[in-house]
């Protein structure tokens, strides 16, 4: 197993989350090594963006905890995480609808905003409301250079993106939205990216230019965690592979190793021939 | 009288009224996800379908109470028909603002029908006391308890035991798997609003005969009542509601024997405004339940704002400026007056409503701190006017802002009704604050405008003070809207979960928003105060905040230059038409109305 022996990036430790007598997420271990790419599997319901929702703190956990670079995260708010530099995509797709896919992007940049958003105490939203008003040169120059840094990130996407820079999310095509929440996590130069489902609803074409992409990324040595259904993307890319069902972790691996693993074919092919198994072992 | 049993069973007697409200209003939120604001509307045309009944029909009590129910629940029938079901499939502001349309429509109706002034309602009771311990009853409580007993009884077994109501439970937990089940959705929506209806109704009756005194003002009382009720008890939740209700009608009651009559609706609001902050589900409800998945960007219509190039601008812009040069008359500047100070009021409510997703219903408070700041700055300490004008807005910001804070956790529907709470609370402190506001008294003999030392009483030099004001404040809102704040709003009110996922503090923008918004506002309230040399704590109503809200729907919400345009068209149309004052609101209702329902993204659409 390819685990790097530096201090994990990314360290979860029985992580849990009931929603009342349902445990969606159920003492989930997992290290992420700097650099690594690692996969999420499961049926669905296995509780995967809600683990993705306890790491990126829109959920609190009601046992274990989450660390980042060494340093104890567990249920800090997202704006802080995103602050320290983790990034996400959200399965059903949250982009901004009457933002331009400009302005979606730049969103995705709010953290790193250093002219416009002073960190002084107290009186720090009063001069970023001045600032915003007076506009300095200051202020200029780093919407300018985002600006820019909003095309590169897009011209990653082709031609898909750029021609529609202007145009409000709303008017875009269900991958193309992906690709803008793509866009705009890239734009927060995340250490950690984790992305819900990127592919959902693509096309073969379209999947296999999301696959070069999320390896281009890799290939740059950001780490990322994935969340993905379509199994030769995951097999392709992962350094590792995790497997959930009912909220708990089955299976951890490299791709080939749980691909074959008995647990997991069961998982996926469905409970209910090893439960209707059971009940003619017990008749019987 | 001044047992505690007598002020016990009076909180509770008040408490079974407000159930019947409130448990309408759960039951209408769990099926439809609504907060139904004209729920108040309907009590206060059973009150007055009731007077009908009484004084002139003479039906006896059974029968007054059963047309009552029937003519209210016709009315509920025919608000889900017309007003609500066209509305189904468009974004969630849309029966937000029906509702609230619907109720002013109604309100003025009934205005208009019977005249504001109040009416007695005989309770057609004998008038006897029975000696309970230390405290005494009489027939008209038996009856209310009776009435609400009863239909607590009869709504029990619909919902447990007919097929209807169970429709309606299953509606409530989850419309969608409801509806593939072969749920007929709009027959449940159909049978809760009539049976919604049909107890606020009863309920406006029974309120007028208990007070033995029925008027307009009545409606919102109630629909505030109801709502704080029910939101007490876990919206949604129909025990809940009832118990909410009690619960209401006991600290209104302890708190009047306490601190006085002035302060019952004080207490009702602060304990809104306490289990929203504390316990935004109810006190009922599980505090951390399964956290919600509201769709992407569904809260506002999406839309492309219409381009005005920037010559047309400065064109009508220069108009506006030399208009006091040209031969108009007087009647023509004092009505656009009026506009520019609309306007100043519109573009904070755009901004705070519009651009970021905060439907405020109390904006008129945010008025009335920058009057009362600026009124009782210029008369106590000598402030210069123009000095006291700023003071106004910069008082209106910070307190408006800090005010509205507790409500910077809620969403949607609930904003609404915490800044409508948070309205009639200032409204409140203003009656009640004598030593500083004057109390029911207000402030007169305010100095009239000023600048540098010269008065401006000649209403050419007051047009164009207020028009400068006015431009000014539209072009500093218009730089913001265009720098990353003004991004940054707008992404919190398309999804406020992606944006705190992209690092945007919620509280941190909605309190910026809010003080940019409550200077505007506080700007014109200041000026207001000056021009009208008295102000007391009516002068500046919900009619006003809801004025305000068509003339940003009216421009698009967001929009500027629509929230400018949208001032211009409701000050100025009625008087081109020459429309009796009393006919206005009803319009300004129907305007709302039709606007939702054929063009949510206003004249100018959504920015």
């Amino acid at each position: 197993m390819a685990i790097a022996h530096a201090a994990p990036l990314l360290s979860v430790r029985g992580l849990t989350r009931r929603f009342g007598g349902l445990t969606a997420v159920d003492a989930i271990d997992l290290d992420l090594a700097k650099g690594e790419l690692v996969s999420i599997i499961g049926p669905n319901g296995a509780g995967k963006t809600t683990l993705f929702n306890l790491v990126t703190g829109l959920d609190r956990p009601d046992a274990g905890n989450v660390s980042f670079e060494g340093q104890d995260v567990t249920g800090l708010s997202p704006e802080t995480l995103a602050a320290e530099g983790i990034a996400r995509t959200f399965q059903l797709g949250r982009v901004f609808g009457n933002l331009s896919v400009m302005d979606n992007v730049l969103i995705g940049a709010h953290t790193r905003l250093r002219a416009v958003k002073p960190a002084v105490p107290l009186i720090g939203p009063l001069l970023e409301l001045g600032l915003a008003l007076l506009r300095p040169a200051s202020v200029k120059v780093e919407e300018e250079q985002l600006r820019k840094e909003v095309k590169v990130i897009l011209s990653r996407f082709g031609e898909r993106l750029l021609p529609r820079i202007d145009q409000p999310a709303y008017s875009l095509s269900y991958a193309n939205r992906r690709r803008v929440e793509i866009a705009r996590a890239l734009a927060l130069k995340p250490r950690l990216l984790l992305l819900d489902e990127p592919t959902a609803g693509m096309n073969p074409t379209e999947t296999a230019e999301m696959q070069a992409l999320v390896a281009e990324l890799k290939a740059e040595g950001l780490t990322i965690l994935l969340i993905e259904h379509k199994l030769e993307m995951v097999m392709r890319l992962s350094d590792r592979v995790i497997v959930m069902d009912e909220g708990k972790k089955i299976a951890e691996g490299a791709g080939e190793q749980v691909r074959t693993d008995p647990k997991v074919i069961e998982a996926y092919l469905g409970h209910g021939l090893s439960d209707a198994a059971d009940q003619q072992e017990s008749a019987a | 009288m001044s047992s505690w049993l007598d002020y016990t069973i009076n909180g509770l007697i008040v408490g079974n009224v407000y159930a019947l409200v409130a448990v309408g209003l759960a039951l209408i939120f769990g099926v439809s996800r609504l907060i139904n604001f004209a729920q108040g509307s309907i009590y206060l045309v059973g009150a007055y379908i009731g007077w009908v009944a009484v004084v002139q029909l003479h039906t006896p009590l059974p029968l007054t109470i059963i047309v009552v129910a029937v003519a209210a629940a016709l009315v509920g029938l025919i608000i889900e028909r017309f007003g609500l079901r066209p509305l189904q499939n468009s974004v969630r502001i849309a029966p937000l603002l029906a509702t609230i349309g619907i109720s002013f429509v109604l309100d003025q109706l009934v205005m208009l029908t019977f005249s504001p002034n109040p009416r007695a309602l005989p309770s057609q009771l004998p008038d006897v006391r029975f000696q309970i311990g230390g405290g005494t009853i009489e027939p008209l409580d038996l009856l209310i308890a009776g009435v609400g007993l009863t239909s607590a009884l009869l709504l029990f077994v619909f919902l447990r035991y007919t097929k209807l109501g169970w429709a309606v439970r299953a509606t409530a937990q989850d419309r969608d798997a409801a509806m593939q089940m072969g749920v007929d959705v709009n027959r449940v929506n159909q049978a809760v609003f009539g049976i919604a209806a049909a107890l606020g109704g009863v309920s406006g009756l029974l309120v007028g005969m208990y007070y033995n005194q029925i008027d307009t003002a009545m409606s919102l009382q109630a629909t505030l009542k109801g709502v704080v009720a029910e939101v007490v008890g876990g919206a949604g939740n129909v025990p809940g509601a009832v118990i909410g209700s009690l619960l209401l009608g006991l600290v209104e009651s302890y708190g009047v024997a306490a601190f006085g009559t002035s302060y019952r609706n004080l207490f009702a609001f602060l304990l809104l405004v306490v289990v929203l902050v504390l316990r935004p589900n109810g006190l009922f409800a599980s505090a951390r339940q399964a956290p919600p998945e509201p769709l992407t960007g569904t809260f506002i219509a999406p839309s492309r704002p219409v381009r005005i190039p920037r010559w047309a601008l400065l064109v009508v812009l220069g108009v506006f400026a030399i208009l006091p040069l040209l031969p108009v008359s007087l009647y023509v500047l004092q009505t656009l007056i009026n506009a520019w100070l609309l306007g100043m009021l519109a573009l904070s409510l755009t901004l705070v409503a519009g651009t970021i997703g905060q439907v405020s219903l109390g904006h008129a408070a945010l008025l009335a701190i920058g009057a009362y700041t600026s009124a009782l700055l210029s008369l106590t300490f000598s402030v210069p006017v123009g000095f006291a004008i700023i003071g106004g807005g910069l008082m209106s910001a910070a307190l408006g802002t800090a005010l509205i804070s507790p409500s910077f956790r809620l969403r949607g529907h609930y904003v609404s009704i915490a800044t409508l709470a948070i309205g009639e609370i200032v409204s409140l402190v203003i009656l009640n604050w004598e030593g500083v506001t004057r109390g029911p008294i207000g402030v007169s003999g305010i100095p009239p405008l000023s600048l540098f030392g010269y008065e401006l009483i000649s209403p050419t030099s007051i047009y164009w003070f207020s028009f400068v004001v006015m431009v000014v404040l539209a072009l500093l809102q218009a730089r913001l809207l265009g720098s990353h704040l003004g991004r940054s709003f707008r992404a919190i009110r398309d999804d406020d979960v992606a944006a705190r996922a992209y690092g945007l503090s919620l509280n941190r923008y909605k309190s910026l928003a809010f003080i940019f918004g409550g200077f505007a506002a506080g700007i014109s309230g200041g000026i207001a105060a000056h021009l009208y040399s008295y102000i007391n704590h009516e002068t500046f109503n919900t009619q006003q905040s809801i004025l305000a809200l068509t003339v940003v729907i009216l421009g698009g919400l967001g929009n500027v230059v629509g929230a400018v345009v949208g001032s211009v068209a409701l000050v100025g149309l009625p008087e081109v038409f020459r429309i009796a004052a009393e006919y206005r609101i009803l319009i300004y209702g129907i305007v709302l109305l039709l606007l939702v329902r054929f063009r949510p993204q206003g004249l100018l659409g959504t920015i």
